[in-house]
């Protein structure tokens, strides 16, 4: 019997769930080498060499190379290991963040002031949004 | 005997740790939240405790994926701030207590909670922010520290009422270690955040007050919430708020509000922190 994911009609959302972890299972692992100074240095020198030691999906390298964020998490990275590459690239959270939702930086930081984002609307897919 | 006398929760958000650490805490942008903790660092000069229990969760840290525990108690003499990739935070070393781990271990394993057990493990900002929040910034933390790390990055985290029940477990594991100990528990983690995907920078004000409403007057029922209702109300990374019943498992049913604070942003998460003592 296939599990119950009620979390799969909340919009714009990706539970990093035991199925994303093992899709995500080689992607999250090269992220978190990104620890090491030494690896970071690697990477940066030759990211495609350093991306073809690991046992990723060529779809995952791509989306690495380009940074596509809800790419990565689509095919199984969780935001703290990816956390790992945008550090690297000596990006914060909040740039990651803009980055996903299509934002630049300072509109998101002005959201984030505002307030943040309103759960209104944003519970379930084709909620209607009060305001 | 050793006893729980009271519980603290706050959020543990990273760039709180950076403000901290570089000295911008008094910047417009800080300000009002670090006021927000001003008479929490004079509560804790007044109440400091032998020892502090800390629920925290590790953030792809200490734990890669190739092992993931639910439950992970730090049972060792000591515990450095990790290297998270923008090198060590310049914090003191934390002092586990070995001795009073151990025994909360083995008692809480024997009332059916399974907990993994640690002896080497650094420790990240969810664990050394809370601290420096209450602490400020000391030359060593002025007590010992039993980390305790649970599993809220791959879903599905234990369920609420778990965690309360295993905070219940806690407290029974703490009154019977015979030293006479001063033991405090800290929940951390939350409020309202979501870091991933269109809809990060969720936060719900709303939600946030009603929960720390309920967990004060009614942990029992708050404890029933499922964690469907945590991801869609108060975002993916809002269901770190688990944690919290695990202190507030560890106190009384009726509990003294001591501080209670409410601020909107710190970066992409609302900051919520609680102070609250079991009637003496």
């Amino acid at each position: 019997m296939a599990l119950d994911k009620p979390y799969a009609d909340i919009p714009g959302t990706t539970i990093f769930d035991a199925d994303q972890a093992r899709r995500g299972y080689w992607l999250n692992q090269f992220a978190m080498s990104l620890m090491k100074a030494e690896n970071r240095e690697r990477f940066k020198a030759n990211e495609r060499a350093y991306l073809d030691e690991w046992k990723m999906t060529e779809e995952q390298k791509q989306a690495v190379l380009a940074r596509d964020y809800n790419r990565m998490i689509a095919l199984g990275g969780n935001i703290y290991f990816l956390a790992k590459i945008f550090a690297t690239d000596g990006k914060s959270f909040q740039y990651a963040a803009a980055l996903m939702t299509g934002m630049s930086q300072e509109e998101y930081a002005q959201m984030m002031l505002n307030g943040g984002r309103s759960p209104e609307g944003n519970r379930y897919i084709g909620e209607k949004s009060n305001g | 005997m050793a006893r729980i006398t009271a519980g603290v929760s706050t959020s543990h958000v990273p760039a709180i740790g950076a403000a901290i650490d570089l000295g911008k805490t008094q910047e417009p942008y800080w300000a009002p939240l670090f006021k927000g903790y001003e008479f929490s660092k004079q509560w804790m000069k007044e109440n400091t405790p032998d020892v502090i229990f800390l629920v925290y969760n590790d953030h792809a840290t200490a734990f890669d994926l190739n092992f993931v525990p639910t439950f992970a108690i730090g049972c060792a003499e000591e515990f450095q701030p990790a290297d998270e990739g923008w090198g060590r935070r310049p914090v003191p070393t934390v002092k586990g207590h070995p001795e009073l781990a151990a025994h909360i271990a083995q008692s809480v394993i024997q009332s059916d909670f399974d907990l993994t057990i640690i002896n080497k493990m650094d420790v990240d900002h969810g664990l050394t922010v809370p601290l420096s929040l209450m602490f400020g910034q000391p030359q060593e933390w002025p007590c010992r520290v039993i980390p305790f790390a649970v599993n809220v990055v791959l879903y599905p985290p234990p369920s609420g009422m778990r965690c309360y029940q295993l905070g219940k477990a806690i407290r029974r594991a703490v009154e019977s270690f015979d030293q006479d100990l001063n033991v405090q528990i800290w929940g951390t983690g939350g409020m309202s955040h979501q870091l991933q995907g269109p809809r990060a920078g969720l936060i719900n004000k709303e939600w946030d007050n009603r929960f720390l409403d309920r967990l004060i007057e009614e942990p029992d029922e708050l404890a029933k919430m499922p964690h469907i209702e945590y991801v869609r109300e108060a975002g993916s990374e809002g269901i770190e708020l688990v944690m919290w019943l695990i202190m507030r498992g560890a106190l009384d049913p009726k509990v003294n509000l001591v501080h209670r604070f409410y601020h909107v942003p710190a970066s992409n998460t609302a900051v919520g922190h609680l102070i609250l003592e079991n009637p003496r």
